[in-house]
């Protein structure tokens, strides 16, 4: 039992960190930052997850206590991570692209990115596009 | 053997704090350069868990616990920041 749950351990430590480092490659390594945000979901689902998931099983064999601190802090992640990137998407977008040269969201409404606020200068310039009016 | 699996985990997260560093530097973009930090954020929590992991204590989950929390914050406030100029309007 000991024998299996030190291999198991073992084995989810060295996956971990194997996804750890092909997550920080990839942000490294990727051309853009849309395909940028692809990379780090690797380390944070299953590099974080793995080393938690280890780190769970060692307390419970080896320790001799039982802990769900790491499901919360996993929860807390899987929570996060998908807010975080769609922020980072929305401020890329906000920055780098012009709304001509997205395609039509299909509503009443613009793209909720470039809907500045009232007092917003500084997507005043011409090619910048027309503001959404209810 | 989870001593050797433990050391292979800590140079991995290691190294790839080191890239994050070097995205941080190079990245052309502010964009580019929040996500770099949310990943190294991610990558000091693993780290942090490893510590706990080697010294047999449970106190870092709330230390990693707290990491997280303020990187999640930080994150939104820099993405924020980035599209309105502005945290809390």
């Amino acid at each position: 039992m000991a024998m299996l749950a030190e291999a198991a351990v073992a084995g989810l430590l060295v996956v971990a960190g194997v996804f750890g480092l092909v997550g920080s490659y990839g942000l490294l390594k990727l051309p853009d930052l849309m395909t940028r945000l692809h990379a780090p979901t690797k380390a944070t689902t299953l590099g974080v997850g793995g080393v938690l998931i280890a780190s769970m099983i060692h307390f419970a064999v080896f320790e001799g206590h039982l802990s769900f601190h790491e499901l919360l802090i996993t929860l807390f992640l899987f929570l996060t991570a998908p807010i975080t990137a769609h922020f980072i998407a929305k401020a890329w977008l906000h920055r780098n692209a012009r709304a001509a040269d997205l395609p039509p969201p299909g509503g009443a409404k613009g793209w909720a990115t470039f809907e500045a606020a009232p007092d917003d200068h500084r997507r005043s310039d011409p090619a910048a596009p027309p503001k959404h009016e209810a | 053997m989870i001593g050797y699996a433990l050391m292979f985990a800590f140079a991995c997260f290691g190294v790839a704090l080191l890239l994050n560093l070097w995205r941080i530097a190079a990245g052309p973009g502010v964009a580019d350069r929040v996500l770099a930090l949310d990943t190294m954020v991610i990558n000091a929590i693993a780290l942090l868990i490893l510590y706990g992991i080697l010294e047999g204590t449970s106190v870092y989950f709330e230390a990693s616990m707290l990491f997280a929390m303020t990187g999640f914050v930080s994150t939104v406030a820099y993405a924020r920041f980035m599209l309105r100029g502005d945290i809390i309007e």
